[in-house]
């Protein structure tokens, strides 16, 4: 049994690693939103915010105390309960999913074991899936709740797509798993350590599962995006066609709980593709004891930072799918694929374990 | 755990209430997901991680969404109470009840006082259930499969002959 000082202890850790990875979550996401606009301006040739602070860096600020002081508003049409609950639903859900993300090594101090995660489930992955699946509500009730046509028009688009590409997401990881045998995420993440071997000769080549299932990470990033309903899968929003889709009618706080959301979920499966396809947190560490603790954590940060690039990057080079294309797409290639990489991955597996 | 639990059953009777009570088919809805969500806390109390969460997934994530989706494409209202049926008010409660105790007495009689499982007893991890479903119950497994290959192809040919 452990006694009450060891439960009061590692209660008071987790209090703290929630409080942290709250923070950063939040602080990165701020900052993720400044660095969409810099780097969207730069691609389409303009400036983007350089007028508040030195090279605009204190805009997502000035942008949280204009959503706070804004109106609230709420159109007398609209179901008073479900357009609150709506966007409330959605950002815990965001928020949930972290609890589970490994973001570097256990370290040790005086005795201790402190690793770089909430909480460490066997079925870390499914839990994901089950947080991120929840959150179609969040859209779907706030374009219903509305009672606007064009915010329903949004709501429906996003049940339909998001119901598509869970599919292609849920098949893509079903490789990763078969290879490596678990459910939990840090468990995954250990399997990747060390380099490849080919014929019992090193090649230096790190042991990620990206160069094992180049389909399903293909097939993963391409549903996530749309899952995260962003350019060119943003057709939920639709600014051209639909307004602003599903959070037309939302205002001040309500509406940045959305927009947060859907960064936070941005990160998430950013993470998810880091330590499903590409390592994790594994990357060369050396140096003093410090050093060698906090690389992990530093490698992890920036192969996430690398995705997050490349969701900004396509956001300012690809235009947005039809909506046909985007069904047609989802459910004749993408979900082929998912199957293919699948029986690929089990035919390997089958054959490898066998012989 | 023990509060958590009775937290998790009172809510998840609660809202399979307010699945009935509700005039407004989103809310049901909706209270249904909770039912789902309630449950799934339970099963975790019962260290079965993996049943709770695909719990969430198929029911909750996938097959409330359609509930849901179909609602908001039709975008039903309010409705109203209907007063046809006489039988279904005098018949209703006296039924309700016996289907209750039945089910208590069938309860009982598995489980008496004293011999309930303890928690955390239950083997239900992926690799356990994936044993029993593919070596054990893999004839009645495929069979479901195939059931639902044929109701797929079905309401594919259904949906299309509209055209």
């Amino acid at each position: 049994m452990a006694t009450f000082s060891d439960t009061g202890l590692l209660l008071l850790i987790t209090l703290i690693k929630i409080a942290v990875v709250v923070s950063v979550m939040l602080t990165s996401i701020a900052y993720l939103t400044w660095l969409e606009r810099k780097v969207v301006a730069r691609i389409q040739s303009r400036w983007g915010p350089c007028r508040v602070g030195l090279y605009g860096l204190l805009q997502p600020l000035a942008d949280g105390i204009k959503f706070i002081l804004k109106e609230d508003i709420v159109p007398v049409e609209a179901d008073a309960f479900l357009y609150w609950f709506a966007p409330f639903v959605g950002f815990i859900l965001a928020f949930l999913s972290i609890a589970v993300i490994p973001f570097g090594e256990s370290i040790s101090i005086h005795g201790h074991t402190i690793s770089f995660q909430i909480t460490d489930l066997n079925v870390g992955l499914l839990f994901i899936f089950a947080v991120t699946s929840l959150g179609v509500y969040s859209i779907a009730l706030a374009g219903w709740s509305s009672n606007s046509k064009y915010p329903l028009l949004g709501g429906l688009r996003s049940s339909a797509q998001m119901i598509s590409y869970e599919l292609s997401l849920g098949l893509a990881v079903v490789g990763v798993v078969m290879i490596t045998g678990t459910l939990s995420l840090r468990g995954i993440v250990d399997s990747q350590a060390g380099f490849w071997h080919i014929r019992g000769l090193n090649t230096f080549i790190p042991h990620w599962n990206i160069f094992v299932q180049p389909l399903g990470f293909l097939v993963y990033f391409t549903a996530a995006i749309a899952e995260t309903n962003r350019v060119p899968f943003d057709l939920p929003e639709g600014e051209t066609e639909l307004v602003g889709g599903f959070h037309t009618e939302y205002s001040s706080m309500k509406f940045a709980m959305f927009f947060m959301a859907e960064y936070a979920n941005m990160i998430t499966v950013s993470c998810l593709a880091t330590i499903l396809f590409f390592g994790g947190w594994h990357g060369p560490t050396f140096g003093p004891y410090l050093l060698r603790a906090l690389l992990p954590s530093f490698w992890f940060c920036l192969k996430l930072f690398c995705f997050l690039f490349f969701y900004i990057w396509m956001r300012g080079t690809l235009p947005r799918f039809r909506y046909d294309q985007l069904m047609a797409f989802g459910w004749k290639f993408l979900f082929p694929a998912g199957i293919l990489n699948v029986l690929a991955t089990s035919l390997v597996v089958a054959w490898t374990s066998s012989s | 755990m023990l509060i958590l639990f009775y937290v998790c059953a009172v809510l998840a009777v609660l809202a399979a209430l307010s699945v009935v009570a509700q005039r407004t088919p989103i809310y049901s809805a909706l209270s249904l997901i909770v039912v789902l969500c309630a449950l799934a806390v339970v099963y975790l109390l019962l260290d079965a991680e993996f049943i709770a969460v695909i719990q969430v997934i198929v029911y909750a994530g996938a097959i409330m969404v359609l509930f849901v989706y179909v609602i908001m494409l039709l975008n039903a209202g309010r409705e109203e109470p209907s007063q046809r049926s006489r039988m279904a008010r005098w018949l209703g409660a006296p039924l309700l009840a016996a289907f209750l105790v039945e089910i208590l007495i069938a309860v009982w009689n598995q489980f008496p006082a004293g011999n309930s499982r303890p928690a955390g007893v239950l083997n239900a991890g992926p690799a356990a259930i994936g044993h029993l479903l593919f070596r054990n119950y893999v004839l009645p497994f495929e069979a479901t499969s195939i059931l639902i290959l044929v109701a797929i192809m079905g309401a594919v040919v259904l949906a299309k002959r509209e055209f």
